[in-house]
């Protein structure tokens, strides 16, 4: 069973009386344990696609299987629950809670599931964590008094803190430089690796896009190439010629 | 379990504005404050209003004469001279739940000593129950009269101690012998100072005398002219001899009976009227009883008919303590709508800033939602904000308010009195504001969408 199969997914945002067609009949299978990338430029609708994955949207129709069962049509917060047990979220700008230590950071999506956690326990498992991530010296640190690529390993411990089978980063080097994005993206490798995560990293920038093993193209809202992992053609995207314009990795 | 953990974040959420959220809740801090303070305030003023109504004779019992009602005209309490120390008598062998009972006859007059005068504020002929019914306690100075003092219209005084000073100016008026328009009275004893009253009324400006050496030596022929050629044969009379030959001239102060009037009531013959009888009954809660008894012994005694109406009226002093608390209750009800208007003004305070602060966590918001929370839990979070930030404020507001009063009481010797209730009372609303106020806020917040929450700049 795959973790997501997307069948002839439309989302379409209607403003007053014109209507906005971002994702045009989207299909694609991601298995268990892949590391994807989902490129494209600004504006084809890469946030669109992940938010949906995410749960954190509906889309307009079509079927979206999670993990085997059909999520495109639950309530707010049935969707809310799928988040909260399958789906870890990294961002671009990190946002991680203002004026509250690297510790508090994660451990708050437990707030929301494990309820029978102690606050003790809670803390020992965000604690636990933040060691993984080679921050134990940082635990009451607060976001401002980190660092950007600090920050970012905070968010994905946060992001982690759940146990979640797949992991959603939507520009997660964006705001990072080029030595640090080295760093994150390896780490977004051991943890598919080692883990068996299945992490879907959302970029627009083909150097970023090269640490994973698949890459979706998506363009003006439709997939062009890489729907499903029987094709794959993703070793176009490592052409070392590219180098010089993303990031410079 | 889950309302622990609520309560920890927004508490975590609170502190990280620690200077706003004080500035938020000052309005539920100046309410609840008003709040205790009005009602300590106004606690210790009625608790003293009991303490005057008490002081003045605990459970006493009034029993007026009756109304004359002729041709539809009803005159006022009193205009009917229906009750006589008899009736007295006949109260304290009655009625059990009745401890003791005192008529009074009223004079007002000059006192003269020597060449001093002075005109006390009551003039009262009683008997020696008069002390425990006012619950005078003892005397600074010599004794009261007895019964005999009574019995043979004695003409014997006790007097207070505004009295005293008056006439005497710090000699002893042991002794001596004032005069009460004309007649000549022994003073055999000083009351104890008793001080003024709730009214103002200074109680010490007072002269006790038996009331048979006033009703037939001082006010003479107070009785009712209808009555007057059988009384003059009586053994009352007899002893009268002083007044008629100083004849008082006093007029009636009262309407003559009619014809019909009298004819009406039996008991023609009555040796002596009395304008009031004090009764004291054996506790608050015989109060009503003793009513009843009083009513039925008096009706049995005057012979009225089932279908009669009294001719006399039994009150007690609820009424007067009623009318004295209804003022300071009003003061305090003023108060406290002023209290609830800045309490509804710190409210709205409360959901300005609660506003603000969910467009300001926007993002906050969105992450929560992202990660997990379902709108439940952003709402059950904000609203427990607002509900700390008002629960905070409520006790701030209790401890201003608490010595608020204790610096009016302290500077102002106001008396005040600690009201749990309103504490109670006060911890309930600020928290009702908290939700009230609290709610429209985190429901917006629970309405957020998180991708357009996440986006938010
Ligand atoms: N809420 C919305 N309402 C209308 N149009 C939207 C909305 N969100 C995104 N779009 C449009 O959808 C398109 C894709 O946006 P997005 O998925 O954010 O692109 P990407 O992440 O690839 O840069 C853009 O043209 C954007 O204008
Ligand atoms: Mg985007």
């Amino acid at each position: 069973m795959p973790m997501i199969q997307l069948e002839d997914i439309c989302k379409t945002y209607h403003l007053g009386e014109i209507s906005v067609p971002v994702l045009k009949n989207v299909s694609l299978t991601v298995a268990r344990g892949e590391l994807v990338a989902l490129m494209g430029a600004s504006g084809s609708g890469k946030s669109t696609l992940m938010n949906i994955l995410g749960c954190l949207d509906r889309p307009s129709s079509g079927q979206y299987r999670l993990d085997g069962k059909d999520v495109s049509k639950l309530s707010i917060a049935e969707r809310a629950m799928e988040r909260n047990r399958k789906i870890g979220f990294v961002f671009q700008n990190f946002n991680l809670l203002p004026r509250t230590d690297a510790l508090d950071n994660v451990a708050m999506p437990l707030t929301y599931t494990a309820e029978h956690l102690s606050e003790g326990e809670a803390r020992r498992r965000a604690r636990d964590m933040l060691r993984r991530f080679g921050l134990e010296d940082r635990l009451h640190h607060e976001p401002s008094q980190l660092s950007g690529g600090q920050q970012q390993r905070v968010a994905i411990a946060r992001a982690l803190i759940n146990r979640p089978p797949l992991l959603f980063a939507d520009e997660p080097t964006g705001n990072l430089d080029s030595r640090t994005s080295v760093e994150v993206l390896h780490m977004f490798q051991q943890l598919n690796e080692q883990e068996g995560l299945t992490i879907i990293l959302v970029t627009h920038d083909p150097n970023v896009a090269k640490s994973a093993r698949r890459v979706i193209h998506i363009h003006d809202g439709a997939i062009s190439n890489g729907s499903f992992s029987g094709h794959n053609d993703t070793r176009m995207a490592s052409n070392p010629g590219s180098v010089e314009d993303g990031a410079g990795i | 379990m889950r309302i622990l953990r609520t309560t920890k974040t927004a508490m975590k959420a609170l502190r990280r504005n620690p200077m706003r959220a004080a500035l938020t809740t000052l309005g539920i801090v100046i309410g609840v404050g008003a709040v205790i303070a009005m009602m300590e305030i106004g606690a210790g003023s009625s608790s003293q209003i009991q303490k005057g109504i008490s002081s003045m004779g605990a459970n006493v019992l009034l029993i007026m004469p009756g109304t004359t009602s002729s041709a539809g005209v009803t005159s006022g309490t009193g205009s009917v001279t229906t009750l006589t120390p008899q009736d007295c008598a006949a109260i304290l062998r009655e009625c059990p739940a009745v401890l003791t009972a005192a008529p009074i006859v009223r004079a007002r007059t000059q006192v003269v000593y020597g060449s001093r005068n002075w005109e006390p504020n009551n003039i009262y002929g009683t008997t020696p129950a008069f002390l425990e019914v006012r619950q005078w306690g003892r005397m600074a100075e010599g004794k009261m009269f007895t019964d005999r003092d009574i019995l043979n219209s004695n003409r014997v005084c006790v007097i207070g101690k505004t009295l005293a000073r008056e006439l005497f100016q710090g000699r002893s008026p042991i002794g001596k012998e004032i005069r009460v328009k004309n007649v000549t009275f022994r003073v055999i004893g000083v009351l104890n100072s008793k001080g003024a009253n709730m009214m103002g009324m200074d109680q010490d400006d007072i002269l006790l005398a038996p009331w048979s050496t006033i009703k037939y030596r001082v006010t003479g022929a107070a009785l009712g002219t209808t009555n007057q050629s059988i009384s003059s044969g009586s053994s009352g009379n007899s002893v009268n001899t002083l007044s008629n030959l100083y004849p008082s001239g006093q007029t009636s102060l009262y309407p003559e009976q009619s014809e019909v009037q009298a004819a009406n009531n039996p008991m023609l013959v009555r040796f002596a009227n009395v304008d009031q009888i004090l009764a004291v009954a054996r506790d608050a809660a015989s109060i009503q009883p003793a009513i009843k008894q009083i009513t039925e012994s008096l009706r049995r005694r005057h012979n009225l008919r089932d279908d009669a109406a009294d001719d006399f009226d039994v009150r007690d002093m609820t009424e007067m303590s009623n009318m004295l608390t209804s003022t300071t209750s009003m003061m305090t009800n003023l108060l406290l709508c002023v209290a609830t208007i800045s309490l509804i003004v710190g409210g709205v305070g409360i959901m300005n800033i609660m506003l603000v602060s969910v467009t300001e966590r926007t993002r906050e918001i969105g992450l929560r939602m992202a990660v997990g929370a379902q709108p439940r839990d952003i709402l059950r979070q904000f609203l427990v904000e607002s509900i700390a930030l008002c629960l905070l404020g409520g006790s701030i507001g209790i401890a201003l308010g608490r010595g608020a009063s204790t610096l009016v009481r302290v500077l102002l010797r106001w008396p005040t009195e600690l009201s749990v209730g309103a504490m109670v009372a006060a911890v309930v609303v600020s928290a009702s504001v908290g939700i009230l106020f609290g709610y429209y806020p985190a429901w917006k917040a629970s309405r957020l969408d998180p991708i357009e929450a996440l986006r938010y700049e």
